[in-house]
């Protein structure tokens, strides 16, 4: 993360005060531009590094490389055809206590943003549901909304809105 | 006709300024738009400012080019017209001219290589003076300078304040992983990046002083709210349990924010001191509680929740007791925001498969729809609770456009190549 420090240069270049008369009201001394803030700092934010995981997890050969639960519009539960593929993750939870999961809900583009994020919310926590269920530790998964900020498909089409409405399950060192 | 012109509280000023002489990166500034204005524009003159002719010129440009953005007043032609604040206006000319109101002045050395600016106001139906005062300030601040003169002809002209000299806040995306949180002068000039990111950034609000933006942050790979020190680029993470953090709104006193929290299940409104602590829960149930909005006497919170089958408006006292239902009209209403006099709530509602902007009268219920746009979001008013500020979409590329709560007032404000959304009126300049 970086820092510029334009404001303690703001604090040391505050000019002096001048001031000159109108034509008949009275004197005030309030500056054009008194915000402490006319200067703006950038700040960038981070990235977080990825670790290594077993193949097991990432081999396009075991279903456990396969992530993603789809869901219907306006629709919140986990489809019968995903069962196999959360159970799948929760066993491997089960059998592996020291890995954690981040599950992040997704909703299409359409509506508001902010409640959107609490539709993407409901999908996420559908996810963790069912995987608690199936003997993955509560402390293990930890359900979170994306809303309709990281789209899977950018289009503004049915297709892509049915990409979009998604749920991704990922271990420590994938977010 | 020109409403009378309005008698106001004593303005003239003396005026030192602090500035910084400061060069900061560029940015892509916002360009605007006009794309609708008011039925009935008071005819205004403004005469060349004299003086320092560049300086002048530069100052007369801001303050005529605020006023027609405004769309509450027409430019009459000053042409061969030399005058300043210390020329006794020819009042016959000037209404021959069509001017119901005339400002004038000019600009000078100050020392220190600042300029002062001075101007009159007159009222050219009654013949009679309306004030004027001066200003200084170093030449690149000259623009603020424009915004604050414009700011006083409008106050004294329309009897409401300006908002020229405010900021906007607005988040700018470029490419597939490029996030800015951007603040700018109203009209969109002095652009300057407050946070980049490669993740996204929404829901960013002022604090009522104007010295933070609380905003939500993905940097993290989850949503995370953060109160943002501007001048400082200080951030402190408000809200970071487990699971989503979003939705921050201010109390009126800047102390507490509301946010919601998903760390019981659910989506649920809490507040939380400034500095994260003191988290105390608000809604409960099963439904989803989101889009806090603080009323501005504090005494209640709008917010969105889908308790009745469809994401409607509700209402709830802070002291307690039931949430009251707001919105009734359509399936899908969201995002609320009060004006700051307290009359107005705006909000977003699907009409025809569209998402447009709304507004309900709060103390008739009656509800007018803006807009005939397909995706409109995030409403802001302008802290004279004339102007609605949202984002919307032309051609699949992201704009923001400013609505006068009647509707007749419209602006567009893009950036070339880049996608605007999330915008935040700041409060008025101190």
């Amino acid at each position: 993360m970086k820092q510029l420090v334009i404001p303690a240069l703001l604090a040391l270049l505050i000019a002096g005060c001048s001031s000159t008369p109108d034509t008949g009201d009275q004197q005030t001394g309030a500056p054009v531009e008194s915000r402490g803030d006319s200067g703006v700092a950038t700040v960038t934010a981070g990235n977080m590094d990825a670790r290594k995981l077993p193949p097991e997890l990432t081999d396009p050969k075991s279903i456990l490389s396969k992530r993603s639960v789809y869901f219907d519009y306006d629709k919140f539960d986990v489809k019968a055809e995903y069962k196999d593929l959360v159970a799948a993750h929760a066993k491997f939870l089960s059998n592996n206590r020291q890995f954690k999961m981040l599950v992040q809900g997704n909703t299409d583009e359409r509506g508001s943003r902010e409640y959107n994020l609490a539709l993407g919310q409901k999908r996420a926590d559908a996810i963790k549901r069912t995987l608690t269920m199936l003997g993955a530790r509560e402390d293990q998964v930890e359900a979170v909304s994306l809303g309709e900020e990281k789209p899977k498909n950018e289009g503004q089409n049915e297709a892509a809105w049915a990409e979009n409405r998604r749920g991704d399950m990922l271990y420590s060192g994938e977010f | 006709m020109l409403r009378p012109l309005l008698r106001l509280r004593s303005l003239g000023l003396i005026v030192c300024s602090t500035f910084a002489l400061l060069q900061t990166p560029a940015y892509a500034e916002l360009t605007i738009e006009i794309t609708g204005s008011g039925a009935n524009k008071i005819p205004v003159a403004i005469a060349d400012f004299g003086g320092d002719t560049g300086a002048g010129r530069a100052v007369t440009s801001v303050i005529r080019s605020d006023l027609e953005r405004s769309g509450l007043f027409r430019l009459v032609d000053t042409a061969g017209v030399a005058m300043t604040e210390a020329t006794a206006p020819n009042y016959g000319d000037w209404k021959s001219r069509g001017a119901d109101a005339l400002a004038a002045g000019s600009l000078g050395p100050a020392g220190d290589g600042r300029q002062e600016a001075r101007f009159q106001l007159y009222d050219v139906t009654r013949q009679t003076g309306l004030g004027g005062t001066a200003f200084v300030a170093p030449a690149p601040r000259l623009r603020a300078v424009g915004h604050r003169i414009a700011d006083m002809i409008y106050e004294k002209l329309t009897g409401e304040p300006g908002v020229f000299a405010t900021r906007i806040a607005y988040v700018v995306k470029s490419g597939a992983a490029r996030y800015e949180l951007h603040i700018a002068d109203a009209d969109g000039q002095n652009a300057q990046a407050a946070l980049t990111s490669r993740e996204p950034i929404i829901s960013p609000t002022w604090s009522p002083d104007g010295t933070r933006i609380a905003y939500v942050s993905f940097e993290n790979k989850k949503p995370i709210v953060y109160v943002h020190t501007l001048a400082t680029g200080q951030r402190v993470v408000v809200a970071n349990f487990k699971g989503s953090n979003s939705a921050p709104a201010w109390s009126a006193d800047g102390r507490k924010l509301a946010v919601v929290l998903s760390k019981d299940g659910g989506s649920q409104i809490f507040t939380v001191n400034a500095d994260g602590s003191g988290v105390q829960k608000i809604t409960n149930g099963p439904s989803i509680n989101t889009e806090p909005f603080f009323s501005p006497d504090g005494q209640s919170i709008y917010f969105t929740s889908d308790r009745g089958g469809s994401p409607q408006i509700y209402r709830s006292g802070l002291g307690g007791g039931d949430a009251q239902r707001v919105t009734f009209e359509g399936s899908y209403n969201v995002s609320p925001r009060i004006s700051p006099d307290g009359k107005t709530l705006a909000f977003i509602t699907r009409r025809e498969s569209g998402f447009r902007l709304a507004v309900m009268d709060l103390a008739s219920r009656q509800v007018q729809v803006l807009t005939d746009s397909y995706k409109d979001e995030s409403p802001t008013f302008a802290p004279n609770s004339r102007m609605i500020l949202i984002a919307t979409d032309t051609g699949g590329r992201g704009v923001l456009s400013a609505v006068s709560v009647d509707g007749r007032i419209k602006q567009r404000l893009s950036i070339p190549a880049g996608d605007v959304r999330e915008p935040a009126w700041g409060p008025f300049a101190k």
